[in-house]
């Protein structure tokens, strides 16, 4: 009786979720467990093993922790991520909130559509606009160095990390300042307006009265964006990984094995070891937000 | 009362000393794509002179360049149709029903599509598509990107579909309507705000993907936008920058207006953080 009145029975009910379930396994879930049996096999795309790969057990996995270019990628990655994420997005999403905070609904729209373009702008275009932007001869940024008295630098040359560093953060700001405005209006405004009267100094405002109410959210947002620029492909778009493999990010090592090199099952064996690296943020992520939510 | 007032103003300039740097930051990259495809000798540097029309020109003379923008259009028109039925589908049973295992289903659902991307299943998602004789064909390109895109549409839909009342959809059945009348009549009109944003975020996202379709696709004719871009070349072989940058500019306006209507109708604040 109870389902009569509903729109939906159980049966009608299984085939309303049927096509969503292929879908995910299919080309979500199946993928991520498949790579875990690609990277045990000498897979590639041409010659002998393109048509029979053999099974060579953790052969991949185990040269993987003796391949100096893993590390390499491992180590640009960790400070990529940490440079243009953690320092780079999280601290300007920071400073922007806090300016806009309490602030005119229009100059907080402004501010935020300013970083927002950046962030959803195509990324083959975005690529494009660094590479004339840092361009040594004719670059913008040359030429406003130039004009305040300052020589030419080589960006992608001389200084390819901190040049896909910046480009990551102007790229990515816009969620974490997003996230950050939306935590900073969850606190009661008479916290605050106690301490105008009070007039408390600014720097305890935040760290006494600010901080401790976002602290959450914070970590949230540090955890994902962790997660996502992990996954970032674009440098490959400004720089293709060099100059000399100096940019070379993990995604980056991957597509350059499997797609450049044709071995898949070692490209595979990389690609596991990236999912392992996006589980552990991952469920740690589950975990904050559930612990938030009860 | 002087004394906070002139605190409040010195505030208030270091608030503009810290704020003008980082928008210059911010809008200094940009000025060279509203700039360059307008310019007569167009090149990396921002070339200030007499406005011109003909790289715009020499985009609709390209055949590439057009068979692009058509390629763009089928692949992200049918990922946003495939989200959007899938996802209201899934999540309608996902918020009224109260089976076994739902929440299981949902931490899965959630778990993997935060760490399955595209970039750390590259490899899979190219040989499962080769094993399915989907390269080279849009058709893989739209399964691949939908089954990436799919959880987190289904999650917003869920959400919001969670907080509209069951009563209409039960008033209506009580009264005598059919099923699918109420489907139609009642539960999608209440819904549309909804299907409308997860068919938005879906369209800027398969729009502006890269990756996907560059491994997944061989031939110059299957190219989206985001590939094809990179097969503008002059005569003598160097990048042709006029064409790029124009064609740059068409590309990224259906994304601004797409943000546009989004920040006008919803606030952007119901659009942050859901770009996958």
């Amino acid at each position: 009786m109870q389902n009569s009145v509903h729109l939906v029975g159980k049966k009608a009910g299984f085939f309303f979720l049927l096509p969503a379930i292929v879908l995910i396994s299919v080309f979500l879930i199946f993928p991520a467990i498949w790579v875990l049996y690609i990277g045990m096999t000498n897979e590639t795309l041409t010659g002998i093993h393109a048509a029979n790969p053999e099974f060579v057990g953790l052969k991949n996995f185990l040269r993987i922790f003796n391949d100096k270019f893993f590390y390499n990628a491992l180590r640009i990655s960790l400070l990529f991520v940490f440079g243009s994420a953690i320092i780079g997005q999280a601290g300007l999403g920071m400073t922007l909130s806090l300016i806009t905070y309490r602030k005119s609904a229009k100059f907080k729209s402004f501010v935020q559509s300013v970083a927002i373009l950046a962030w959803i702008i195509p990324e083959v275009v975005v690529a494009y606009l660094w590479v004339a932007y840092l361009d040594k001869d004719f670059g913008t940024l040359n030429s406003l160095l130039n004009w305040l008295g300052f020589g030419k630098v080589n960006w992608f040359y001389d200084y390819p990390v901190l040049s896909i560093i910046l480009f990551n953060t102007w790229r990515g700001t816009a969620f974490s300042m997003l996230l950050f405005s939306a935590a900073l209006e969850t606190i009661p405004p008479s916290y605050l307006e106690a301490a105008d009267v009070m007039s408390t100094s600014t720097w305890r405002k935040f760290k006494d009265i600010i901080l401790p109410n976002i602290k959450s959210y914070i970590f949230t947002d540090l955890i994902l964006i962790t997660l996502w620029t992990f996954n970032v492909f674009s440098p490959y778009l400004l720089t293709h990984g060099g100059p000399s493999f100096k940019t070379e990010l993990l995604p980056i090592y991957i597509y350059r094995n499997a797609f450049r090199y044709f071995k898949i099952g070692y490209g595979s064996a990389i690609s596991t070891v990236v999912l392992l690296i996006n589980l552990a943020l991952a469920l740690i992520y589950l975990r904050l937000s559930r612990r938030s939510s009860k | 009362m002087k004394h906070i007032r002139r605190k409040l103003t010195f505030l208030e300039i270091s608030r503009y000393i810290v704020l003008i740097p980082i928008i210059a930051f911010f809008l200094a990259p940009i000025f060279w794509i509203i700039v360059t495809p307008f310019s007569i000798r167009p090149s990396l540097a921002i070339t200030l002179g007499k406005p011109t029309l003909s790289n715009f020109y020499r985009v609709f003379q390209n055949k590439i360049a057009l068979l692009a923008f058509r390629n763009s259009l089928l692949i992200s028109g049918g990922t946003v149709i495939l989200v959007t039925v899938v996802a209201l589908f899934s999540s309608y049973v996902l918020s009224r029903k109260k089976f076994k295992g739902r929440d299981l289903l949902l931490y899965v659902l959630i778990l993997f599509s935060s760490v399955v991307t595209g970039v750390a299943a590259m490899v899979p998602l190219f040989m499962l598509n080769l094993k399915m004789g989907l390269i080279d064909s849009q058709l893989g390109v739209i399964l691949t990107m939908s089954g990436g895109l799919l959880p987190t549409s289904i999650f917003i839909l869920k959400d919001f579909i969670d907080s509209i009342s069951i009563t209409y959809e039960e008033a209506a059945l009580v009264d005598g309507s059919t099923p699918l009348q109420v489907m139609f009549r009642i539960f999608l009109p209440l819904s549309s705000r909804g299907v409308i944003v997860i068919a938005m975020l879906t369209f800027v996202n398969s729009w502006s993907n890269f990756l996907i379709p560059f491994i997944l696709l061989r031939s110059n004719t299957q190219y989206p936008i985001s590939v094809a871009i990179y097969s503008f070349f002059t005569e003598v072989g160097v990048p042709d920058i006029g064409m790029i940058s124009a064609y740059s500019l068409l590309y990224t306006l259906p994304v601004i207006i797409v943000y546009l209507i989004v920040e006008k109708k919803f606030g952007f604040s119901f659009y942050g953080g859901l770009k996958a």
